[in-house]
């Protein structure tokens, strides 16, 4: 995979595909970047489960906190890693000893580990570095739009929407 | 298209706007309403607490204007746009995230006579200080700088007319100086000149000229480049300081490479109010998705007309930096390559007089204040637009008692050329 520019489709069946994800450095500070991007993530339906070991047993934003991925009780699609580029690689290491694996591994806006994505590609999980879910989902459905943020996406048709007044979803098997 | 990106034109048309997510309709709705429902408490704090994406209230966001905001940031290669009440209120909402009281930003000193009516007077009161800095001499913008100095605002093309800013050495300036280059493309827009690709961080432009086109709304628009550092300096705290009115986000940190289009809407725009009306973003897009044919066309007439002009015995000069022997000619070449606007300015033999026996000859042209329209326009700058300035300030701004300022319309350009013979005779 190059990692300097992922097309909108890659990025879009990992999204469309995914149904759990382990947000590892999850903070239950709710002006932190982690905490929206979990609320985001639960809010457009998916399990997101937070990890991190000083917050263990508490919930955050109600979903149940976990003190490291191997804790968690259910299989994990996606691994979302709010570390610093260094310590993405530890993460890396601990989600690659997981049984079943994860499929994905993504590291946020900022992070870049090429070591240890090169690692991860080589046992079949596939990658994504320096960008953010929330975004891309938000970029992806056109609600970014809303705050005049520019998608990139140019079509013609309806976006999928989703319960509620202001909701759009990721169509699947949508042509970019 | 799969795997090229889309041209201009196709942008021009398509860009933020996919068909109505409630009806399928295919033009952009006007969604002429203040305020939207919640779909429930939990969905509403999200939406206060910048978590999620949606719409409020449309003092800070509007479906309708939020296409426009895509759309123009598209056209011009940024993040993100915020779409305002008319070019001032988005020069105001940029220096706004950017400045405090005692702060100081650079400013070239040929620009917009309202602007430098802006930057004198109003900013001043805010402790916002203006430096002046000669656009045809980049090192003057360096020999500007101070510990306070906060920004370096430009124009593209220069209103009234016929300069042409030599953006990259500018950007070079700016940047040594770790400050953002704002420049404000209202004249050129980005069919002619996309700044962002000459080294600026954030593009402003006054949507009532040729954007909107048409001579019929207001309105404003501030595009993030997305490329400059908030937060190394430490001098732009409304980007990277945790901010009080959302109980300590970091907007930088939290919004990444569109921040600063977030900062100016969420802490600028939500307080300062001069949020443009969904009525005017709708006249306004609907002359975007013409811009690419009409810049075309009003940078043909507006060749002709300089031509024509060049050679009338009554014209003492013309500045038009589409004319080969202009001195802004071969920076045309490089910064406006398929055209040289349709505003510039020419001087009469006959002075003040003969400039208001001009304008008060024409027929087909409009005598008024504004470019960018349809219609071919004109104005006598010293006796209007530039009237408040001192006669120095007027000949700096290129707007002396002899300077005619025409904004050449889409008409059959032997009829523009008709009117000026009939106005410029005897
Ligand atoms: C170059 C330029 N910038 C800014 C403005 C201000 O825009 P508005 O009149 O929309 O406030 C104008 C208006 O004439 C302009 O020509």
């Amino acid at each position: 995979m190059n990692h300097d520019d992922y097309p909108d489709a890659y990025i879009r069946s990992i999204l469309d595909e995914v149904k759990t994800i382990a947000v590892v450095g999850a903070s239950a500070n709710r002006v932190r970047p982690s905490y929206f991007v979990l609320t985001y993530l639960l809010s457009k339906g998916y399990d997101a489960i937070p990890v991190n070991p000083g917050r263990a047993g508490k919930p955050i934003a109600g979903a149940m906190t976990y003190a490291s991925m191997a804790d968690i009780d259910r299989p994990i699609d996606m691994v979302d890693i709010f570390r610093n580029s260094e310590a993405a690689a530890g993460v890396v290491h601990e989600a690659l000893e997981l049984d079943p694996l994860p499929k994905v591994i993504w590291m946020q806006l900022g992070v870049r580990n090429d070591e240890a994505a090169a690692l991860a590609e080589a046992a079949g999980v596939r990658v994504v570095m320096d960008r953010c879910p929330k975004i891309e989902y938000a970029r992806l459905c056109g609600e970014i739009g809303w705050a005049g943020v520019s998608s990139g996406v140019i079509s013609s048709r309806k976006p999928a929407m989703r319960e509620g007044y202001q909701r759009f979803g990721i169509a699947a098997g949508r042509r970019d | 298209m799969s795997d090229n990106k889309p041209g201009f034109s196709t942008l021009a048309i398509h860009a933020g706007a996919s068909a109505d997510p409630a009806t399928g309709a295919r033009a952009t709705p006007i969604y002429q309403t203040t305020s939207f429902v919640f779909d429930d408490v939990d969905q509403a704090a999200a939406l206060f607490g910048l978590q999620a994406f949606g719409n409020i209230y449309t003092r800070i966001t509007n479906p309708t204007t939020a296409v426009l905001e895509e759309r123009i940031a598209s056209l011009e290669g940024g993040t993100a746009g915020l779409a305002v009440a008319s070019g001032h209120a988005a020069q105001l909402g940029v220096l706004h995230t950017l400045m405090q009281p005692g702060d100081e930003f650079i400013a070239s000193n040929k620009l917009y006579g309202g602007s430098i009516n802006q930057f004198n007077h109003s900013f001043k009161n805010f402790g916002w200080n203006v430096v002046w800095a000669d656009t045809d001499d980049p090192a003057s913008f360096e020999a500007a700088v101070t510990e306070r100095t906060r920004a370096i605002f430009v124009e593209s093309l220069a209103n009234p007319g016929g300069i042409v800013t030599d953006l990259e050495a500018i950007s070079k300036m700016a940047k040594k100086a770790g400050v953002p280059l704002i420049v404000d493309n209202t004249m050129a827009t980005p069919y002619l000149c996309r700044p962002i690709e000459h080294g600026a961080d954030i593009v402003v432009h006054s949507l009532t000229k040729f954007i909107g086109g048409h001579g019929n709304s207001m309105g404003g628009m501030i595009v993030d480049g997305g490329s400059f550092d908030w937060t190394a300096s430490g001098r732009y705290p409304m980007l990277s300081e945790p901010r009080p009115e959302y109980q300590g986000i970091v907007i930088h940190e939290t919004f990444g490479n569109f921040g600063f289009a977030i900062a100016c809407r969420v802490l600028g725009l939500r307080d300062l109010g001069a949020a443009l009306s969904p009525f005017n973003a709708f006249l306004i897009l609907t002359g975007v998705e013409t811009l690419p044919l009409r810049m075309a066309k009003h940078c043909e007439n507006a060749l002709a007309v300089a031509e024509w002009l060049n050679g009338h015995k009554a014209v003492e000069w013309v500045r038009y930096a589409g004319l080969k022997d202009d001195p802004y000619h071969e920076l045309a070449n490089k910064y406006v390559p398929k055209g040289a606007g349709a505003v510039f300015t020419f001087g009469l033999k006959g002075g003040y007089e003969a400039g208001v026996k001009a304008v008060s000859s024409v027929n087909l042209f409009s005598h008024l204040a504004n470019i960018g329209d349809t219609r071919s326009l004109i104005i006598h700058p010293a006796s209007t637009t530039h009237r408040q300035l001192t006669d120095e300030q007027k000949s700096a701004a290129g707007a002396g008692p002899e300077v005619v300022r025409l904004s050449i319309g889409l008409e059959d350009v032997d009829d523009i050329i008709a009117d000026l013979d009939q106005a410029l005779a005897g």
